[in-house]
């Protein structure tokens, strides 16, 4: 979360703090970790992949590990025509371009790139940044400036709330995927005021989806624009794999789509993708497109073979949808409390009592040959712990039966389901 | 009764379900250090109260509320 009334978990110093010490604000926090080491666990959030053998499987610690806890969603990071597509632009254009988009960093292959996403997304306008934080921080802040109105999920993303904390626009949050609530909220602003509605098509951390098509109807009642985050569900939501928004037919009423190359796409990388007649003029307002370098050549190169590929990727789409259901369905029917009563997303929380059974859990999978995410507050909604399984259209059908068998040893060893 | 003892009698009112440790409420009475209150259920709260006023606390506004005076300052200026 972020500002808001003063509130009570924001970091503290410690009773040895010296005074002056900048530091001292983070006592709490290596405290609380340090808490967390000595239990003897191991450290959740100091993974270190030594060996990558496809987008599924890695090497931990000497460990033969499935990953079930990546964006890896179309399993595109070992796509040969991906592959070769960077390494001819690494061998013909270098290894970076050692500049802004703005001034010297634009190259054959970034002005490619986004000829692939205005073709993917069928818009006029498609910019590409650094990163997709970068791509929200920047389309968010210089969107609502002073006087405008940034109306947004209470769930949402970090890379949106500090796209609001960038800007100078009033921030008015509502509950997460009420379209009541937001409707209220929009109702009693200023009529006149610019508004931004800002959405996600799926919300990372359960893996639940917004109802896009009520909330966009409401938005568009008072007047107000919208920007839908599309990053967890590209290449394989709607007809044409653009996202939630497409499934749920309100294309033509969703101002601007945020997007990654860092899910789906298999690379790093963001984007925003447009209509607007006058969309090109970010490009010139826009800090975090203009003082940054742009992306390798190699990485825009991968980029663009990445997303035509995904276009045609059918069969991808329907094995990784597969999986999902796979997966959701073994874990309720061994017990396990689910962020989603239906398999909605390719992302599948496993919700947990607190940190201890949290650590155990993901510990004892790790240990098994399994890879998931645990994820804790502030970044999960309602001070929940949970293990987050992201799944790949490359999960083979008997790795997904041996993923659910070892869901199901560690958490009767560890007292999760009975 | 003044309006503004009218927003103090609702904003205490709004706050009892969230006043576990049972404090007394006075214009002093902070959320973060006496309230104890984590963002979670200052998310809660100020959605009640502006719903029960129908206005909006922007989380800019909300940035600058310490404690219980300053909110009903706020929401009394709200109400316009």
């Amino acid at each position: 979360m972020t500002d808001s009334i003063q509130t009570s978990d924001v970091p503290v110093p410690g009773q040895d703090s010296v005074p002056g010490d900048l530091m001292s604000k983070f006592d709490g926090l290596i405290a609380e970790r340090q808490a967390l080491l000595d239990s003897g666990v191991r450290d959740p959030f100091a993974i270190v992949m030594d060996e990558v053998k496809s987008p599924t499987e890695a090497v931990i610690k000497g460990k033969d590990t499935i990953l079930l806890g990546t964006y890896n969603y179309m399993g595109m990071t070992f796509d040969p025509d991906v592959i070769q597509a960077g390494k001819d632009a690494l061998d013909q254009f270098g290894s970076g371009t050692n500049g802004s988009r703005m001034l010297n960093g634009t190259f054959r292959d970034h002005m490619e790139v986004e000829e692939a996403l205005r073709e993917f997304y069928g818009t006029t306008g498609a910019i590409v940044f650094s990163t997709g934080y970068m791509a929200n921080l920047g389309m968010i802040s210089t969107l609502a400036g002073k006087g405008d109105y940034i109306i947004l999920d209470a769930d949402s993303h970090a890379s949106i709330y500090d796209g609001c904390k960038q800007g100078y626009a009033e921030i008015v949050r509502f509950r997460h995927n009420s379209v009541e609530d937001l409707d209220k909220r929009l109702g009693r602003l200023p009529p006149e005021a610019g508004k931004l509605v800002v959405l996600e098509g799926v919300y990372s951390m359960l893996g639940d989806i917004a109802p896009l098509d009520q909330m966009v109807a409401v938005a568009k009642k008072h007047g107000a624009m919208v920007l839908s985050d599309e990053a967890h569900s590209m290449g394989f939501f709607g007809p044409n794999g653009r996202g939630v928004y497409e499934a749920q037919g309100v294309e033509g009423d969703v101002d601007f789509i945020v997007g990654t190359f860092s899910k789906s796409v298999g690379t790093v990388g963001g984007f925003c993708v447009s209509n607007h007649p006058k969309f090109e003029a970010i490009r010139l307002a826009c800090r975090p497109y203009i003082f940054t370098a742009s992306l390798p050549p190699s990485v825009v190169a991968t980029a663009a073979t990445s997303i035509r590929k995904l276009m045609h990727a059918h069969n991808k789409r329907a094995h990784l949808w597969e999986n999902a259901r796979q997966l959701h369905g073994g874990l309720k029917a061994m017990g396990f409390k689910l962020g989603t009563e239906n398999p909605d997303s390719a992302i599948i929380a496993v919700i947990l009592d607190d940190q201890e059974q949290a650590v155990m859990m993901w510990q004892g999978l790790l240990e098994a040959g399994l890879y998931v995410n645990m994820a804790r507050p502030p970044a999960t909604p309602a001070g929940t712990f949970l293990l987050r399984c992201s799944l790949c259209a490359e999960h083979t059908t008997e790795q997904m039966i041996r993923v659910t068998e070892m869901f199901r040893a560690v958490g009767k060893a560890v007292g999760v389901i009975a | 009764m003044s309006d503004r003892a009218a927003i103090t009698e609702t904003v205490t009112g709004l706050i009892q379900p969230f006043n576990k440790k049972g404090v007394t409420l006075t214009d002093a009475t902070t959320f973060a250090g006496d309230l104890e209150w984590d963002s979670l259920t200052v998310m809660d709260f100020v959605a009640a109260i502006e719903d029960e006023f129908d206005i909006i606390i922007t989380m800019n506004m909300q940035a600058e509320i310490e404690n219980i005076g300053q909110l009903i300052d706020a929401v009394e200026k709200l109400k316009g």
